[in-house]
């Protein structure tokens, strides 16, 4: 057990107050890193990871691949740490889409995460806003996946809050490591392959591989193919704006059906359809 | 080279990250998406990154050429089959790219598609 640390005197020099926070925060990460339930995380996550790697190396290789600068994808990487996000973002920054498409893009690819924000409220309200924030930031798929899978419930005392905090934290250093070791590995190996092999199409496949995961259901798959469709038939929009119309049309087709064939499942089966993020 | 344009969109695109991961505990108050959204949020994702994908599979300079002498096409119809075929064993997203590489790479520098 550690002992917190004595509050700063008041009268203290710029640096002297600088130094006492930086302890206590210090202090405050090595308290959740001894934690065992810290390593529990990092361990369960390391065992995913391994199979995100080829993600990650993806992700690096397509973005120096479609011509950015080593600086740029170095902090694409590192800033916007969202796989799936960067991959659609890279081809439409390439073709010098608006900077509006490009971020309505990434909001609708990112859309799952909002999903689990809802979920993830009633575990992280306990915590200031910054604070939350930047926990929410660093919780990915997979790590909510792990986390929400071991704690079913919120925390109710100060001790399973800490056990809870030590478990994500865990998860999210382990996945953090792996992803951008993987894909500066990508940025810098990527550099020195030939570009007749035209592997950017590997970030395209990769993306390929979460849709078909994320296709669930009928009408998610209708979904899909509708976008395909009308994203290919509206190519000729200018500003890459037949992403967002594909879209705008699946979606509202879909919202259309869906009484229809949600009726018709639960008369054939008496079971709500899969609602899986 | 680096381009500032695109630093700007990278910074907006972490904000985008924040954003969504952070969604509904962004405010202290309780609340509600209406409805429609809400059921919108199980077609978006899947309809953002087919409409993202699908140009750069089938189209050449933005137009439809001879899909079935197409590299990307082939890999793509190969990479879903695969994920459809093992959805429900382990490593299958990683697996699943490694097929469409596997298919794409010979077809392009072997046959030149």
């Amino acid at each position: 057990m550690s002992m917190p640390l004595p509050d700063p005197p008041r009268e203290m020099s710029p640096r002297g107050r600088l130094g006492a926070w930086l302890a206590h925060k210090v202090d405050a990460y090595a308290r959740t890193a001894r934690h065992p339930l810290f390593w529990v995380g990092a361990r369960e996550m390391a065992g995913i990871s391994v199979g995100l790697t080829a993600w990650a190396f993806m992700t690096g290789v397509a973005m120096i691949k479609s011509g950015m600068s080593i600086t740029e994808a170095v902090l694409m990487s590192l800033l916007v740490f969202a796989g799936s996000a960067q991959l659609a973002a890279i081809p439409l920054i390439a073709a010098g889409a608006p900077l509006w498409v490009i971020l309505a893009t990434a909001f609708c690819v990112n859309l799952r995460f909002v999903v689990f924000s809802l979920h993830l409220r009633d575990y992280f309200m306990f915590l200031p806003r910054t604070r939350r924030l930047y926990l929410g930031y660093f919780t990915g798929d997979v790590t909510y996946v792990l986390y929400t899978r071991r704690f079913p419930k919120p925390a109710e005392t100060e001790t399973q809050r800490r056990a809870q905090m030590a478990y994500l934290w865990g998860g999210n250093v382990s996945n953090w490591v792996f992803w951008q070791t993987l894909s500066m590995l990508g940025i810098f190996l990527g550099n020195a392959l030939p570009a007749r092999w035209g592997l950017e199409f590997a970030g395209t496949l990769a993306l390929l591989a979460v849709a078909c995961s994320l296709a669930t259901t009928q009408l998610r798959a209708l979904s899909a193919l509708m976008a395909a469709a009308a994203a290919v038939a509206l190519y000729g929009l200018p500003y890459r704006l037949n992403i967002v119309s594909a879209i705008a049309v699946a979606v509202a087709i879909c919202l259309f059906l869906e009484p229809k064939v949600l009726a018709r499942q639960s008369g054939a089966k008496g079971e709500p359809p899969g609602d899986r993020p | 080279m680096t381009d500032g344009w695109t630093i700007v969109t990278i910074l907006c695109m972490t904000v985008v990250t924040v954003i969504t991961r952070c969604f509904f505990f962004i405010s202290e108050r309780e609340w509600k998406l209406p409805h429609w959204a809400q059921r919108g949020l199980q077609y978006a994702p899947i309809a953002a990154l087919t409409a993202v994908i699908a140009p750069d599979i089938v189209l050449i300079n933005g137009e439809l050429t001879a899909p079935w002498r197409d590299a990307r096409v082939w890999a793509a119809v190969a990479a879903a089959a695969f994920y459809f075929w093992r959805r429900r064993e382990s490593f299958t997203l990683p697996l699943t790219i490694a097929v469409g590489v596997a298919v794409y790479l010979p077809l392009r520098l072997g046959l030149g598609w």
